[in-house]
């Protein structure tokens, strides 16, 4: 590694504006929305265009210093953490929508992109971007495909991976590569769905193509309370079983609906001890019809109320509770740790019923909040770092409600990818060959492991555990943990 | 291809013992795709038929798990009993195509239009990779990222990195009922045209197949629902289009399964899958119209079956110079892969890890 010689090269090339060296300037790429780690990098580069990126990359391989392209850091896994003495790749101003083609439906974009502004620039033409993160005010399309980011509404529509046609890349040695295309069909190996999820490990996405929806006609959405947790999921079983396919089922805890209230006045009865939100949306005819009959499923599932959003404003209120609900927990409590797992939707009463226990057993709170239609939970642990030891009771929570999803037949996640956090799961998760596999997979992409070094495989050095705290932008509210 | 040994492995510890023993082999499922069976060395053939069966499936759930030799008819007719269905809609159902030759094909039928295709349904998959290596990726849950999407890298890799054993898919409940509109077209450009408004459309369509009839150019539009709402709905999509003649309901399912058979090729014809968009249409219509081919757009306009009548490397010289790609099912072809390629080079590299020996032919 010879970081010196990629910092002369670096800055022959590129402005001292473009290129931040200086402690201060540092700082604020020490960490991404997982603040548990912190990790100092040699040098930011603030990249322009794809080629400074191409070229920062045959830099680094040429002189073998680690990189780890960033967007806007709101990685939950740590994924987007420097390398300690390494460089970081800020990609926002790769920011260009290059091509938007209605009739096709497809936009060409920048990793820079923002999640939601390319939906912003469909909308002119009923089109939208379905992977919806919740960060999607903030998070980078870079990110998402680096990540397979997902959202509320995954088992209908799949998550990033089932929305991206292709991928121009430039792979960790510099060479760089077109895969996929713009039809939405593919012959040989599906490399594109292969790139997306790789967390950064096979080099930096330059430019993506985006399948784009159209926008639904009608959304029906209904709110239901229970008086268990037990019964929320039980209703979601039913919904299930009755043939239909929600768009999106969410449910909230007792302590998620009492902070949501509180933050946003999203109108949740503050009695209930579950709640549970579904959605349909499609053609209108087809839609009314369908929502009659969910809620003669809904009424059948012993609800204490049931409320119907009368027009788009309660349907934005319903949601706007839902997904302020994280950032609202975390103001009950100094410092919260946000879990993401998967268990099999069937398995979810089960699942609650040992968070509970779990929670008792750590003399910890633990609130809920969860995409049940496809069994995605996002338990959040809530503790003082203040607190001797507080800290590390809510790993070992974390660590244990994780292994419960492995027993249930689940995964470890379901939208935060592995990143820094959930590296010691894989070898519970994967086979010895499962991960041997993938390591060499990585290193024929890889040799040196110099693309995010350190993420995703177990046993990589790990920088030291701090306490916790909001990501300055969560602090703003600007982004929520889930 | 002189083939001078067939094996028929019961388990997967079979196909890596078998894996290890033979320094060639060619993988085989129902042979519904013959041009992917074709070898050019005396390889031994790795025949799956008999590694079969459901190993799990919770309708609740959506998801189910099969051996990789499991016939999709087998598949989808478990799948109905519980008014679920695989909703990138393989073809070849009828003809004996197995679950695993499908993934390895990468094929999805007109059905893919509604909820997308094989590859967005294909969440778990464990193979045997030329080394003899049970490999698994992906899971049996419908959202998970945990891992390099080793599922993905399956979908189209027609037997070559390794041997598929195992798969979980996610499902979707059957939509109840099911009507079509025929709706003929003035002109190629105005069916073009009518796809793309369609496509663009709030209108929830299952299938949307263009067929170049003797008359020209007609749509075929299927949607999908409650029978109480779909007469309705048919009906705005037909005034919404301006025209279009519901097909009888006696034929309605049956046109859908010609479709899926791609019964209609030719015998003794090529069979070609290519990707395509509404904007490689055009270009690509002429050189098959003056080719001969027979040919069908499905799944909104993003992919053509091309039954091609002569020599190969013609069709090949065309896909190349329009910059579109296919894949040869069915012909005399010793390489399936006409047209141009992308990502040739990451494929190689992803082949020396999974099969360095070339055990498997090259990619």
């Amino acid at each position: 590694m010879n970081l010196d010689g990629l910092l002369d090269e670096l800055a022959s090339r590129f402005p001292a504006a473009r290129l931040l060296q200086k402690p201060a300037q540092l700082a604020p790429y020490e960490s991404d929305a997982l603040t548990a780690f912190r990790s100092r990098p040699a040098a930011v580069l603030l990249a322009a265009t794809q080629d400074d990126v191409i070229q920062a990359v045959r830099l680094c391989h040429h002189h073998s210093v680690p990189f780890v392209a960033r967007g806007s850091g709101t990685s939950l896994s740590g994924g987007s953490l420097p390398v300690e003495n390494g460089l970081v790749i800020a990609l926002n101003k790769l920011d260009r929508i290059v091509r938007l083609d209605p009739a096709q439906r497809i936009a060409v974009v920048e990793p820079g992109v923002i999640n939601l502004d390319v939906s912003r620039a469909a909308a002119p033409y009923g089109l939208y971007y379905a992977p919806d993160p919740s960060s999607q005010l903030i998070c980078t399309i870079g990110g998402n495909v680096a990540f397979n980011s997902g959202g509320a509404h995954c088992l209908k529509y799949g998550m990033t991976a089932n929305h991206v046609l292709g991928v121009k890349a430039v792979l960790p040695d510099g060479e760089v590569v077109q895969l996929g295309g713009e039809s939405l069909e593919n012959v040989g190996p599906d490399l594109t769905g292969f790139f997306v999820g790789s967390e950064g490990l096979f080099g930096v996405a330059l430019e993506i193509t985006l399948r784009l929806l159209p926008k639904p006609q009608l959304y029906r959405t209904v709110l239901a309370a229970y008086d268990s947790l037990e019964a929320a999921g039980d209703a979601v079983a039913m919904v299930v079983a009755s043939g239909l396919l929600p768009g999106a089922m969410e449910i909230m805890d007792a302590l998620a609906i009492e902070a949501a209230e509180a933050a946003v006045h999203a109108g949740y009865p503050r009695d209930a001890a579950a709640l549970l939100i579904v959605e349909l949306e499609g053609e209108r005819i087809q839609v009314e019809a369908e929502f009659a009959h969910l809620l003669q499923v809904i009424e059948g599932s012993n609800p204490k109320t049931v409320t119907v959003a009368k027009d788009d404003a309660d349907r934005a209120r319903i949601w706007k509770g839902r997904k302020s609900a994280f950032s609202a927990v975390g103001r009950l409590s100094p410092d919260y740790l946000v879990q993401d797992g998967v268990v099999p939707r069937s398995r979810l009463g089960e699942a609650l019923a040992t968070i509970e226990r779990l929670s008792r057993k750590h003399d910890l709170r633990v609130a809920n909040v969860f995409h049940a239609g496809d069994g995605n939970l996002h338990p959040l642990i809530l503790f003082n770092g203040r607190v001797a030891g507080e800290l590390e009771r809510a790993e070992e929570l974390a660590g244990e409600i994780i292994q419960m999803c492995i027993d249930l037949g689940g995964s470890i996640t379901g939208e935060h990818g592995v990143g820094m956090e959930k590296r010691q799961h894989m070898n519970t998760m994967f086979t010895a060959t499962d991960l041997e596999v993938m390591a060499e997979l990585r290193r024929a992409l890889d040799p040196a492991e110099i693309s995010n070094r350190g993420k995703m495989f177990p046993a990589g050095e790990a920088p030291a555990l701090r306490s916790h705290g909001p990501h300055p932008l969560e602090r703003q509210g600007v982004i929520s943990r889930e | 291809m002189a083939t001078i040994t067939a094996i028929a492995p019961q388990t997967n510890a079979d196909v890596q013992e078998a894996v290890c023993a033979n320094p060639q082999l060619v993988v085989r499922g129902g042979g519904t795709k013959s041009a992917l069976l074709a070898a050019d060395t005396d390889a031994a053939t790795l025949d799956m038929r008999q590694l079969t069966g459901m190993i799990e499936y919770a309708p609740g759930e959506f998801v189910f798990t099969a051996r990789a030799g499991t016939t999709l008819q087998e598949v989808a007719a478990t799948l109905a009993e519980h008014g679920q269905y695989l909703p990138f809609d393989p073809p070849l159902v009828e003809q004996g195509a197995t679950l695993g030759g499908t993934i390895a094909a990468g094929l999805s039928g007109s059905g893919r239009h509604r909820y997308g295709g094989l590859r967005d349904f294909l969440i778990g998959v464990r193979f045997v990779d030329g080394q003899g290596r049970l490999v698994r990726g992906g899971g049996k849950v419908v959202k998970n990222a945990a891992g390099f999407d080793l599922p993905k890298l399956m979908v189209g890799s027609i037997g070559r990195l390794g041997v598929i054993v195992e798969a979980s898919f996610k499902v979707f409940p059957q939509p109840p009922a099911f009507a079509t509109l025929r709706a003929p077209q003035p002109s190629l450009d105005a069916a073009l045209t009518t796809m793309a408004r369609l496509n663009g459309s709030t209108f929830d369509i299952e299938a949307l197949d263009l067929l170049i009839e003797e008359g020209g150019s007609v749509l075929y539009i299927r949607q999908g629902g409650l029978a109480t709402t779909l007469g309705a709905r048919q009906e705005s999509l037909r005034a919404w289009l301006g025209g279009g003649e519901a097909l009888p309901e006696a034929d309605e399912a049956a046109f859908w399964a010609g479709s899926r058979s791609i019964g209609w090729v030719p015998a003794g014809w090529a069979l070609v899958k290519t990707p395509v968009t509404l904007t490689a249409i055009p270009v690509l219509e002429q050189v098959l119209a003056a080719g001969g081919a027979q040919r069908r757009y499905i799944g909104g306009g993003a992919l053509a079956w091309i039954a091609w009548p002569g020599d190969l490397t013609q069709l090949d010289a065309y896909l190349t110079q329009l910059q579109l790609s296919g894949l040869v099912l069915r012909g005399a072809a010793t390489w399936p892969f006409v047209g141009t390629r992308s990502g040739a080079s990451l494929a190689a590299r992803v082949k020396r890890v999974l099969d360095p020996d070339n055990r498997f032919p090259i990619l």
